[in-house]
C-alpha cells in the first residue's frame, strides 16, 4: 500500500548521472593551466591548507599525489555538483603520501577539497576537467533489454491476475465459500508479484487492496480484503456480490492500465526494492492478511516480484558491480531456503503458526537480502 | 553552487582555514580511538549511553571477519566526528543508497566512544575455540534474579557513549547497517544519564534513587588500581586467549527499580538501606561523600551507624577481600509498564579484570543479603570480553581472528 511506483518522467531513462557530472555552472574559471600528463598531480595537505599543484586536467585517469604534512588524519576528495563524490582518499595518516586515480570522463567543474580531521566541508578548491563530452554509453542495451524483458513479464502476471480474480469472483458469487477461500491467496500472489506497477493507479489500489482501517475517509470498504473479511470472520454479506463485481470490473481496469506502464531501468531497480519493503512493512509483520492470515503467500509473491527485476538487470549488473550480486545471489538464496522451509502442501504456514522466533529469522534475512538490493538502483544510475 | 547542500554556508571557491572547524566541522577533541585500551572504559563517563547486544546470524567466519574490518573504520571515522563512510549522506548522488545516515550532520563528536565486546557464545563457532579466554564463561544464576532471556547474552556487544544521545544513537544504527546478514539486533538499551564518575574530575552522580552511588569507583587516575582490578594482564590470558592482555570484561546487568514504592519510603530507611546520607553522600557516621568509611562507628543506641545489610557495606571491598570493579552504569527509563509505573532502572554496566573473580561474589553477596533487593530486579543480564584497544593500522577483524 505505501511504496508506490512513481511513473513520472523525474527518474528520467539512463540519464540521471550525465546530469549530475555535467551540471556545474562553469562559473568559476580555472586558475592554473597545467595538465596531468606530465606525472601526477601533487596535493600538500596541511591542517589548514590544501594546495593542489594544478587546477585543470583533461577527461579521463586523473593521478592525484596527496602528501599529509600536518598533524592530523587527512581526506582527499574530488566533488561533482551537489557534493557528488567522483573520487576519494582516506584515512591519510600524519607524514604519508597516498597516489589516488580517480576516472572524470564528463568535462565541466568540479571540487577538490582536503579534510583535516575528516569532518566538516573541507578546503576546497575548483577544479576543471577539460576536453569533449564522452560518446554515448554502450550500457543502453542491456538495459534496454531489461526493461523489455520486465515489461512482458509484468503483462503475462497481470493476465494471470485477471484470470485468476475472475475465477475467484466466481466462487464468492457461487457461495463457494471454501474454495473462494483456497483461491483467494492464489489470486492474490499475482497482484503482489507486480505490485509496485499494480498500486501506482490513483483509487484502483485502495479499491482493490485497501483494508479496512486505512480506507480513506469517506470511502467505501471495497475489493480483496473486504471478501477476505467476509469469507474468513463475517461470512459472506447481502452486498458480498456486488463487491466482488466491482473487484473484477476494477481489477479489468487495472490490468489494462498496467499493461500499458512505459518503465524505465531505474524503476525496475526501485521496485525491487519497494517490494521488499512491502514484505517488511505488511507481510512480514502480519498486517496484510489479517483474516485469512495467509501473508506467507504474499511475502513470496512479493519476494518473486523482486527477484525478477534484478534478474532482467542482472547482465548489466553483472558488468558493473559483480561484488553486489553474488551478495544479492547469496542473501536471496538463504532468504529463499528459508522462506521453503515454512512451506505447506502448495502453500504456506499460516502466519498465526508462525512462533516469534519464525518472524525474527524471516525478518533478518529480509533485511541482509533488502540492503543488497537497495543498491541495486545507484549502480543501474550510473549507467 | 556546491555550499547549498550544506549547513556551513562556506563558499566553494574560497577555501579559508574556517572552513575546517567552522559551523557544522568538529567542536572540542575527539577522544583517541587507538591506543592500548579501548575508549568507553576509562573515559569520563559521557552523559548518554546506546548499548546493543547482537547474535552473528552469518555461519561465516570470513563474513565476520570482513564486518569487524568495516566496523573499525566506520568507528574510528565517526569517533572523529565523521560519517560512518566518506560523503556518506549525499555524496552517492541522488540515486545511491547514503552510506551514512545523516544524523549527526553537524553534531560535533560530543565525546563518541564505541567499545566492543565478545560473548562467550560466540567462541563456540567460527573456530575460535582455542582463542576463548578462560574467565570468559557465563555468570551464575544470583539469588532474586528474574532474568528475561530476550534480554540475555549476545555474540557482540557495543557501548556507544556520547554526551549528545543522537551522537550514540547515529554509532550504534550505522554500525548495524553495516552488519545485516550477519549480525542481528539481540536487545538493546538507551542510558539517558551516567551514573558512575570514572575520573576524579567528575562528579558522583546520582543513580534514579537519588542517592550518589559508586563514590569508591576505580578511577582512571588510579593506574595501579586499573592494573589490579581493570585491565587484563598477560599472565591471566596465556595460549591463544593472549589477544585479550590488556582489555577488560565488561558486565551488563538490567536493573529494574520499582521507583513508586521507593518513593513512598521513608528518609531514614532509605539511607540505611544505601549507608549513605542522600544529600552529601557521606558515608552515615561521617560528614562529607569521601570521608574514610568506618564500619565500626555506633549510632548513640549501640547499634552500627552503616547498618549490617547496608549497601555500601556489603558492596565494600574491604569485605570482599578487596574486590573492587569500575562501574559505569546509566539511568534508563523504557516507557511505562502498562500498570500505571515507570519501567525505570539502572543499566548497571561495570569493567573488570575477572567476572568470576570480581563481579560474581560481590553480586552474591548483594544478592543474599542487601534490602535494597526489596525494591529491585536484576531482568537482564549478559557478559563480554572487550578486547584491548587498538594499534595504528590494526583492526578488529584482524584482533580477534588473528
Amino acid at each position: 500500500m505505501s511504496a508506490r511506483l512513481t511513473t513520472r518522467p523525474a527518474l528520467a531513462l539512463l540519464g540521471a548521472a550525465g546530469l549530475a557530472l555535467t551540471g556545474c555552472g562553469g562559473s568559476s574559471s580555472p586558475s592554473g593551466s597545467g595538465s596531468a600528463s606530465g606525472g601526477p598531480i601533487t596535493v600538500n595537505a596541511t591542517d589548514t591548507e590544501c594546495q593542489v599543484s594544478t587546477a585543470t586536467a583533461p577527461a579521463g585517469t586523473i593521478t592525484f599525489k596527496v602528501t599529509n604534512t600536518g598533524t592530523k588524519i587527512n581526506e582527499f576528495y574530488v566533488y561533482a555538483e551537489g557534493d557528488r563524490i567522483v573520487g576519494e582518499v582516506e584515512n591519510i595518516t600524519p607524514g604519508i603520501s597516498r597516489d589516488f586515480h580517480v576516472e572524470v570522463t564528463e568535462p565541466g567543474t568540479y571540487q577538490t577539497a582536503c579534510k583535516p580531521g575528516m569532518v566538516g566541508d573541507g578546503i576546497r578548491a575548483a577544479f576543471t576537467v577539460t576536453g569533449d563530452a564522452p560518446a554515448a554509453k554502450t550500457d543502453d542495451e542491456d538495459l534496454k533489454t531489461a526493461v523489455t524483458g520486465y515489461s512482458r513479464w509484468v503483462n503475462s502476471q497481470a493476465d494471470e491476475f485477471l484470470k485468476e480474480t475472475t475465477a475467484f469472483v466466481a466462487l464468492v458469487k457461487a457461495g463457494k465459500v471454501e474454495e473462494a477461500k483456497a483461491a483467494y491467496p492464489h489470486a492474490r500472489s499475482y497482484w503482489e508479484r507486480i505490485e509496485p506497477v499494480a498500486e501506482s493507479f490513483g483509487d484502483l489500489d485502495p479499491m482493490i487492496d485497501g483494508r479496512e482501517d486505512v480506507t480513506a475517509e469517506g470511502m467505501e470498504f471495497t475489493g480483496y480484503h473486504r471478501l477476505e473479511k467476509d469469507l474468513w470472520v463475517d461470512g459472506l454479506q447481502k452486498d458480498s456480490n456486488a463487491i466482488a463485481d466491482k473487484l473484477l470490473a476494477d481489477v479489468t481496469e487495472l490490468v489494462t492500465k498496467a499493461k500499458s506502464v512505459e518503465l524505465n531501468p531505474l524503476q525496475l531497480a526501485n521496485g525491487s526494492k519497494a517490494l521488499l519493503d512491502e514484505i517488511a512493512t505488511g507481510k512480514v509483520t502480519g498486517e496484510e492478511e489479517r483474516y485469512s492470515h495467509t501473508d506467507l503467500w504474499d511475502f513470496e509473491a512479493n519476494f518473486e516480484g523482486s527477484k525478477q527485476a534484478i534478474a532482467e538487470l542482472r547482465p548489466f549488473l553483472e558488468k558493473k558491480d559483480p561484488d553486489l550480486v553474488a551478495k544479492i545471489d547469496s542473501t536471496g538464496k538463504a532468504l529463499g531456503d528459508l522462506l521453503e522451509t515454512y512451506r505447506d502442501g502448495d502453500g504456506f504456514k499460516l502466519y498465526t503458526d508462525l512462533t516469534e522466533d519464525d518472524v525474527k529469522k524471516l525478518t533478518q534475512a529480509l533485511d541482509a537480502f533488502s540492503e543488497n538490493v537497495a543498491q541495486v538502483a545507484g549502480v543501474v544510475a550510473k549507467a | 553552487m556546491y555550499a547549498a547542500t550544506r549547513n556551513s554556508g562556506h563558499v566553494a571557491a574560497a577555501p579559508s582555514p574556517d572552513s575546517v572547524g567552522g559551523e557544522g566541522g568538529p567542536v572540542g577533541t575527539p577522544i583517541a580511538f587507538r591506543g592500548a585500551h579501548q575508549g568507553g572504559i576509562v573515559t569520563p563517563a559521557q552523559d548518554r549511553m546506546h548499548f546493543v547486544a547482537l547474535d552473528v546470524v552469518s555461519e561465516s567466519a570470513e563474513d565476520l571477519r570482513s564486518m569487524l574490518t568495516a566496523w573499525t573504520r566506520a568507528a574510528e571515522r565517526m569517533t572523529y566526528g565523521a560519517e560512518a563512510a566518506p560523503g556518506g549522506a549525499v555524496g552517492l548522488g541522488p540515486y545511491g543508497v547514503p552510506t551514512d545516515t545523516g544524523e549527526a550532520l553537524d553534531l560535533p563528536p560530543a565525546n563518541l566512544t564505541i567499545t566492543i565486546g565478545y560473548g562467550p557464545s560466540l567462541f563456540e563457532r567460527f573456530g575460535l575455540a582455542g582463542r576463548k579466554p578462560e574467565a570468559l564463561h557465563d555468570l551464575p544464576a544470583f539469588m532474586g534474579d528474574d532474568l528475561d532471556p530476550a534480554t540475555c547474552g549476545g555474540d557482540i556487544c557495543i557501548q556507544a557513549c556520547a554526551d549528545d544521545p543522537q551522537v550514540a544513537v547515529h554509532a550504534v544504527r550505522n554500525l548495524i547497517r553495516l552488519g545485516f546478514g550477519v549480525v542481528a539486533v539481540r536487545w538493546s538499551q538507551l542510558g539517558f544519564g551516567r551514573t558512575s564518575s570514572t575520573s576524579v574530575a567528575q562528579k558522583t552522580p546520582r543513580n534514579l534513587f537519588g542517592f550518589k552511588d559508586g563514590t569508591n569507583n576505580v578511577k582512571a587516575e588510579d593506574a595501579e588500581g586499573l592494573a589490579q582490578h581493570v585491565w587484563v594482564a598477560p599472565e591471566d590470558v596465556p595460549g591463544g586467549a593472549a589477544w585479550m592482555a590488556g582489555g577488560s570484561y565488561l558486565v551488563a546487568r538490567r536493573i529494574r527499580m520499582h521507583i513508586e514504592v521507593w518513593d513512598r519510603t521513608n528518609l531514614q530507611e532509605q539511607q540505611d538501606i544505601f549507608g549513605r546520607g542522600k544529600l552529601e553522600g557521606e558515608p552515615l557516621g561521617a560528614k562529607k561523600e569521601f570521608d574514610a568509611i568506618n564500619f565500626a562507628a555506633t549510632r548513640t543506641d549501640g547499634q552500627p551507624a552503616i547498618p549490617m545489610a547496608a549497601h555500601i557495606r556489603l558492596a565494600h571491598a574491604d569485605n570482599l577481600n578487596g574486590v573492587r570493579i569500575l562501574r559505569r552504569g546509566y539511568n534508563f527509563t523504557d516507557g511505562s509498564d502498562g500498570l500505571g509505573h515507570l519501567n525505570a532502572g539502572l543499566f548497571f554496566v561495570a569493567f573488570m579484570r575477572d567476572a568470576h573473580a570480581q563481579f560474581v561474589p560481590m553480586q552474591r553477596a548483594l544478592a543474599a543479603k542487601d534490602v535494597l533487593n526489596e525494591y529491585i530486579e536484576h531482568t537482564g543480564s549478559a557478559l563480554f570480553a572487550c578486547p584491548p584497544g587498538l594499534a595504528d593500522g590494526a583492526d578488529w577483524g584482524t584482533q580477534l581472528f588473528g
